[in-house]
């Protein structure tokens, strides 16, 4: 299956794990990644509360570019999927976005026909390629490898539309068939004061505090992510939440597809283990 | 104790604020509000709130302009979209609390008293203007030397590990058309809503 694949740049810098697992899994699981050529940034929540048709624009743009092609994108940031996906929708439903967006478009000689559509890589995996390709990929067993799937916001709202928008399950649903245990999670689809982390620090910490300490209670061993925003605030800010909060937490975060392709049978290095700031070496170490 | 109340007469009311909200795309559904306060009650950030969302709703529709304005709940706003999918009267409600921090950020005389709060979006505003791209250690070092200086002491051992870990590169990257996609910025500037598209 042929895809665009929009990588967004926090998979350039602080999410390169991500980018680097996506890719190395991408061709077991029969998905043909094609990288857009000279995508620009989608706007993120930043340039939506400044400018929403500036926002709209940098989306289009890029949508622009991969009609040409006219393969569906794959954006596996889940702000990038929200920024593309909005884009899309909203120049479908609001005749004055299409307007704005169709004369910035014109300006560069580039047209937009709204034939392709933004999908995120959970949804891809777990809709296109399915679980039994999941399944048949399996070379480590992961069995009694406690997981917390933990979606975040943009993954699944607003517009989402592949999984449930209070009760998601897709990330489970690898974690099952990865052969690992599923925790009980409510956390699972609660803010983690990603996009107010800049201007309200006090307030993610606490966020993400929380949702910690849900997976602690569950004694998980690992949690997973599609979000390179929860991603950060959970791992990289966790020992400035442990120093806040007098806590003792020491969950490694993974974006799932390390995990799928630690499952797959590939290193830890391969799967760029060793760049996570919590590093995950002592709870996998019985199934390398 | 008796609370203190504020009468405010009807004509210290911006009756054309609810019109500027409403230019939002699908803003006009803001009528259908039935105060039933599902968006308070499933907001993560409304306990920080001097006026709770339902409030805000309320104050737009009664033109209490400069309050809203104002007030640190569109600040607040952590763009979670929880209330957005439980609203019964399916408002979009985290795209009106955008609306309502853009034209905030518009009114220079407006955004003193939290001005920390507004100095992320710029920023990265200006590194993808000039790059078509973000870059995250700019964006980081910036908005640190700007917004809270005192900080940095705090913030800088988390960049440093993820800079050792090789996950904040030096160099950000430029797109090639950089050119065209700023004369597309461009163009929305021409067609400037403050509530609305732009």
């Amino acid at each position: 299956m042929k895809y665009t694949y929009y990588p967004g740049c926090s998979l350039e810098a602080t999410s390169f794990p991500y980018d680097l697992s996506t890719r190395a899994i991408a061709p077991l699981l029969d998905i043909d990644l094609e990288e857009l050529e000279d995508w620009n940034c989608c706007g993120a929540t930043a340039y939506m509360s400044v400018s929403q048709g500036r926002s709209f624009v940098l989306s289009a743009r890029n949508l622009a570019l991969a009609e040409k092609k006219g393969w569906d994108i794959i954006a596996p940031c889940s702000a990038c999927y929200l920024g593309l996906n909005k884009t899309n929708i909203y120049m479908e439903e609001h005749a004055e976005v299409k307007d704005l967006v169709t004369k910035a478009l014109t300006v560069a000689g580039l047209e937009y026909n709204g034939t392709i559509k933004v999908r995120h890589l959970l949804d891809v995996v777990v809709n296109d390629v399915g679980l039994d390709t999941v399944r048949a990929n399996l070379k480590r067993d992961l069995g009694g490898l406690k997981v917390a799937s933990y979606y975040g916001c943009q993954t699944i709202r607003p517009e989402g539309g592949f999984d449930s928008v209070e009760d998601p399950h897709t990330l489970d649903d690898i974690v099952v068939a990865l052969g690992a245990t599923s925790v009980y999670f409510p956390m699972k689809d609660r803010c983690c004061g990603g996009s107010i982390a800049g201007s309200v620090r006090e307030q993610a910490l606490r966020m993400s505090k929380n949702i910690l300490l849900a997976a602690q209670r569950e004694e998980t061993d690992i949690i997973i992510t599609p979000c390179p925003m929860c991603h950060i605030n959970l791992e990289a800010y966790q020992a400035q939440i442990n120093k806040r909060y007098d806590a003792d937490f020491n969950i490694p975060i993974l974006f799932f597809p390390q995990l799928m392709g630690f499952a797959f049978g590939r290193s830890e290095k391969d799967m760029a283990m060793n760049s996570l700031i919590v590093s995950p070496e002592k709870q996998l170490s019985s199934f390398v | 104790m008796e609370e203190e109340k504020e009468i405010r007469l009807e004509y210290t009311l911006a009756r054309d604020f609810i019109d500027e909200v409403y230019s939002i795309p699908g803003g006009e559904q803001i009528k259908k509000c039935i105060q039933c306060g599902t968006c308070s009650g499933s907001c993560p950030t409304a306990y920080l709130m001097d006026y709770s969302p339902r409030q805000v709703f309320a104050m737009v529709r009664a033109g209490m302009r400069k309050e809203v304005l104002e007030s640190e709940a569109i600040l607040y706003c952590c763009s979670c979209y929880m209330c957005q999918v439980r609203c019964p009267q399916n408002i979009k409600i985290t795209d009106v609390f955008y609306a309502l921090k853009r034209i905030a950020w518009n009114e220079t005389d407006l955004k003193a008293p939290q001005a920390r709060l507004y100095k992320m979006s710029p920023i990265f505003f200006d590194i993808v203007r000039k790059k078509g791209r973000n870059h995250e250690i700019e964006l980081m070092t910036r908005f640190s030397l700007t917004a809270a200086p005192l900080e940095i002491f705090k913030q800088a051992p988390i960049g440093i590990k993820l800079f050792f870990k090789g996950r904040l590169p030096l160099g950000g990257k430029k797109i090639k058309d950089l050119k065209e996609l700023q004369k597309m910025l461009d163009v929305c500037e021409e067609h400037e809503v403050l509530g609305g598209v732009v």
